[in-house]
C-alpha cells in the first residue's frame, strides 16, 4: 500500500515540478471551449443549448492530449522496466498511474469547468450537474485511456493511433454525461444519468487495469 | 541460494537470437556475459530480470520457475539496464529514495556515500553528467539490498576511479554471499568471475 | 543460426480443412447470392409506403448482421489466440477485420441511400446508423493496431486485447446510442426497423444473410491462406538474409 501511495505521490510531484502537463491540458481545455462561441456566434440561447456538449467534448479531448504521456515518459527513461518487475502487481501499478493521471490532468479541468459553464450561459443547476457528472464520469476516461496508452507505449506517433483506439470507447461517457446536464437544465431528475455514468466507471475500473496491464507486459516484452 | 538457467532461447522479430544458453549462479559467484553486438546479451539479462519471456527454456530462483512462481523472486534482485530510470525533475536523493523504498528497505544516505554522491544529493538529476547519472543508478543497488544484481553495461561512462570503486562494491557484494550477472565491454577481470560467451553457444 | 519454422509455417491441418471447405463456399456464395437477389428484387412485394425503396433493406440488413457477427467472431478468435496461443486464431481475427469493415461500410452506404428518399437527406443521426458508424471506427482502430507493430506476435496480442475490450464495450455503446437517440428524436420518425416482418420479406433477408456468410467464409479462407504464406515468405527471407 505504501508503495502504491509513493508511486502516486511521485507522479504528482513530477507533474507539478515540470508544470507543463497541468497547464497545457488546462489551456487546451479553455481554448477549445473559447473556440465554440467564436465558431457558432455569441447568441446566449445557442450557447446554452450546446454548452454541455461542448464542455464534455473539450474534456474528452484534453484528457486524450495527456494520455499518451501516462506510460511514455517512464518507458523512455527505463523507469517502466523497474516498475514492472517491482513488487506491485501490474494491474495495481496501472491503477496508481491512472489515479495520478486523473488527479494531475483531469481534476484541474473539472475545477475550471464551472467557470467555463458560466461563460457558455449554463444555468446554475446545469453547472452543478456538470461538475458532478464530470467527477463521476471522467475516471473512466483515464481508465480506458490507460489501455490505449499501454498498447501504444513506445510507438512512433502513438498519439494518433491512441485517439482512434480510445475515442469510440468514450462515446457512452459523452452521451450519459451530456444527458445528465441536459436533464438538470430541463429541471428533470439527474440521478439515473449519474447512476449510468457511475456504472460505466465501475465497469471501466475492472476492464481498464486488466487490459492496460496486459498491454504493458506486451509492449515491454 | 542459486539462479539456474536452462536451455534458454530468445526470439526477436521471428528470428532466434540465441538458444541453449544454460548456466548456474550460486552464492558468491558472478557471471560475465560476453558476445559480439547483437548476440543477445541484453536480451539474456532482460530474460533473467523477468522483463522478457524466453522463447524456450526456463530459469529458476531457489528451485522455483521465475516466470510461474514470481513471488519468491520479486525483490530478490536488482536490474540495471541501459536507461538510467532517473526522473530529471527530481534530485539524486529523491530518485534513489524512491527506487529503494519501492524495492524494499531504504538506506539512502549510506548508498550515496558509497558512490561519493553526497555533494550532489540535492541536485536534480537532469543536471548531472552521464557518469554521475550512472553512479546514482549504481547507488540504487546498495540503497536496498538484493541477492542478485543483473547489470547491463554498469561501467559505461565511468572513469577509472569509479570503476575501481564499483569493483570493490561488487566484490563486497559477492563476499556477502551475493551474486551478479553482468554484461560489459570494459575490462572487468575479477577472480571469481565465470564467463558466458554467447558467440560460442550460438549455432 | 536456426530459424524457427514450426510456429507459423506448419498449420497443415488448417490448410487441409479449408481446402475442403473452400469450393463449397464459392458455390454456396454464387447460388445463394443469385437466389437471394432474385427473391428480394422480383419476388418480395414492394412496400405500400416505401415502394421499391424497401428493397435496399435486403442488402442493408444482412450487411449490418454480418458487421456485428464478424466483430464477435474476431473477439472470439482473439480470445482463443490469447489464451491458447494458437497462431491461426490470431490470423483469422486479422483476416476477418477488413471484411467486417467492408460490411459495416456497405451497411452505412445502403442505409444512407435508403435515407435519401425516406428522410429527404443522406444522413440522419438514427441510432442504428450511428452505432454502425462507431463500429466502423472500432474496426479501423483494430486494423490500425495490427499495422503499428513490427513484430507480428506482439501485434496479434495487442489487437486481441483491443478486440476483447471492444466487444465488452459494444453493448454499452449500443445502449448509450439508443438512449441518446430517444432523448433527441421524437419516436414518430420512420426508423430503420422497416415494415412488419412478413415471410415474403423474411425469407429473402435470410437467404441474403446466408449468401453473405458464405461469401465471408470464402474471402476469409483466401485471406488467412495469404497471411500464412506471407509469414512463411517472411521467415524464408530472413533465412536468406542470414545466409548471405
Amino acid at each position: 500500500m505504501s508503495r502504491f501511495i509513493q508511486l502516486v505521490g511521485r507522479d504528482i510531484r513530477l507533474a507539478f515540478r515540470q508544470g507543463s502537463a497541468v497547464t497545457l491540458s488546462l489551456s487546451f481545455f479553455v481554448i477549445i471551449v473559447v473556440l465554440f462561441p467564436l465558431g457558432v456566434g455569441p447568441e446566449l440561447a445557442v450557447l446554452a443549448r450546446i454548452g454541455p456538449g461542448v464542455l464534455w467534448v473539450a474534456a474528452l479531448l484534453s484528457c486524450l492530449l495527456t494520455l499518451d504521456r501516462m506510460f511514455q515518459a517512464d518507458f523512455e527513461d527505463g523507469s517502466l522496466d523497474l516498475l514492472i518487475i517491482g513488487p506491485l502487481p501490474t494491474e495495481i501499478l496501472v491503477l496508481a498511474k491512472v489515479i495520478a493521471h486523473w488527479l494531475t490532468s483531469v481534476l484541474p479541468l473539472i475545477v475550471i469547468a464551472p467557470i467555463l459553464g458560466l461563460s457558455l450561459n449554463l444555468p446554475g443547476d446545469g453547472i452543478f450537474a456538470l461538475t458532478l457528472a464530470l467527477l463521476i464520469g471522467t475516471p473512466t476516461l483515464s481508465l480506458i485511456g490507460a489501455m490505449g496508452a499501454a498498447l501504444t507505449v513506445g510507438m512512433r506517433r502513438g498519439g494518433v493511433l491512441l485517439s482512434l483506439l480510445v475515442l469510440p470507447l468514450y462515446i457512452p461517457i459523452l452521451i450519459f454525461g451530456v444527458a445528465a446536464v441536459d436533464a438538470a437544465i430541463a429541471q428533470l431528475t439527474v440521478v439515473p444519468h449519474l447512476f449510468l455514468l457511475g456504472g460505466v466507471s465501475l465497469g471501466a475500473l475492472v476492464v481498464g487495469p486488466l487490459a492496460a496491464a496486459a498491454g504493458l507486459r506486451l509492449s515491454l516484452s | 541460494m542459486s539462479f539456474i538457467a536452462q536451455n534458454l532461447a530468445c526470439q526477436r522479430a521471428n528470428q532466434l537470437i540465441f538458444e541453449d544458453v544454460s548456466f548456474t549462479l550460486s552464492a558468491g559467484e558472478a557471471i560475465w556475459v560476453k558476445g559480439r553486438n547483437g548476440a543477445g546479451k541484453s536480451s539474456l539479462l532482460r530474460i533473467c530480470g523477468r522483463l522478457l519471456t524466453p522463447f524456450r527454456g526456463h530459469a529458476e530462483w531457489q528451485g522455483k520457475d521465475i516466470f510461474k512462481d514470481y513471488d519468491g523472486y520479486v525483490g530478490q534482485y536488482h536490474y540495471l539496464g541501459h536507461l538510467d530510470a532517473l526522473k530529471h525533475a527530481m534530485t539524486v536523493r529523491e530518485n534513489v529514495r524512491f527506487w529503494a523504498s519501492f524495492h524494499g528497505t531504504a538506506n539512502v544516505a549510506m548508498a550515496l556515500e558509497k558512490f561519493e554522491l553526497q555533494a550532489l544529493a540535492d541536485t536534480p538529476t537532469g543536471m548531472l553528467s552521464q557518469g554521475q547519472k550512472k553512479r546514482t543508478n549504481l547507488s540504487r543497488l546498495v540503497a536496498s539490498p538484493a541477492k542478485l544484481w543483473i547489470l547491463d553495461e554498469p561501467l559505461s561512462a565511468l572513469d577509472r576511479h569509479y570503476i575501481t570503486l564499483f569493483k570493490e562494491r561488487l566484490l563486497r557484494h559477492l563476499d556477502d554471499g551475493g551474486m551478479a550477472l553482468f554484461a560489459t565491454h570494459q575490462d572487468m577481470e575479477l577472480d571469481r568471475v565465470k564467463i558466458l560467451d554467447l558467440d560460442e553457444t550460438a549455432s | 543460426m536456426a530459424i524457427d519454422l514450426h510456429k507459423y509455417a506448419n498449420p497443415k491441418r488448417f490448410l487441409a480443412i479449408t481446402a475442403a471447405i473452400y469450393p463449397w463456399s464459392v458455390w454456396l456464395t454464387v447460388i445463394l447470392l443469385l437466389g437471394g437477389l432474385y427473391l428480394s428484387l422480383f419476388v418480395a412485394p414492394p412496400d405500400y409506403q416505401q415502394g421499391d425503396t424497401v428493397r435496399i433493406m435486403f442488402v442493408h440488413v444482412p450487411a449490418a448482421w454480418m458487421a456485428l457477427m464478424i466483430y464477435t467472431l474476431m473477439a472470439v478468435s482473439s480470445a482463443v489466440g490469447l489464451i491458447w496461443k494458437h497462431p491461426v486464431a490470431d490470423l483469422t481475427a486479422k483476416a476477418a477485420a477488413p471484411i467486417g469493415a467492408c460490411f459495416t461500410f456497405l451497411a452505412l452506404v445502403t442505409g444512407s441511400l435508403w435515407g435519401q428518399p425516406m428522410w429527404g437527406t443522406f444522413w440522419v443521426w438514427d441510432a442504428r446508423l450511428t452505432s454502425m458508424l462507431i463500429l466502423l471506427f472500432l474496426y479501423l482502430g483494430y486494423m490500425a493496431i495490427w499495422e503499428s507493430f513490427d513484430d507480428p506476435t506482439k501485434a496479434a496480442k495487442a489487437a486481441a486485447i483491443l478486440a476483447l475490450v471492444g466487444v465488452v464495450n459494444i453493448p454499452i455503446i449500443r445502449f448509450s446510442v439508443d438512449w441518446w437517440n430517444t432523448l433527441h428524436q421524437p419516436a414518430s420518425v420512420a426508423t430503420m426497423d422497416g415494415p412488419k416482418i412478413h415471410s415474403t420479406i423474411l425469407i429473402p433477408l435470410l437467404v441474403m444473410g446466408l449468401a453473405y456468410t458464405a461469401f465471408f467464409v470464402m474471402v476469409l479462407i483466401i485471406r488467412v491462406k495469404a497471411e500464412i504464406l506471407k509469414r512463411r515468405l517472411h521467415v524464408l527471407q530472413i533465412a536468406e538474409l542470414r545466409e548471405s
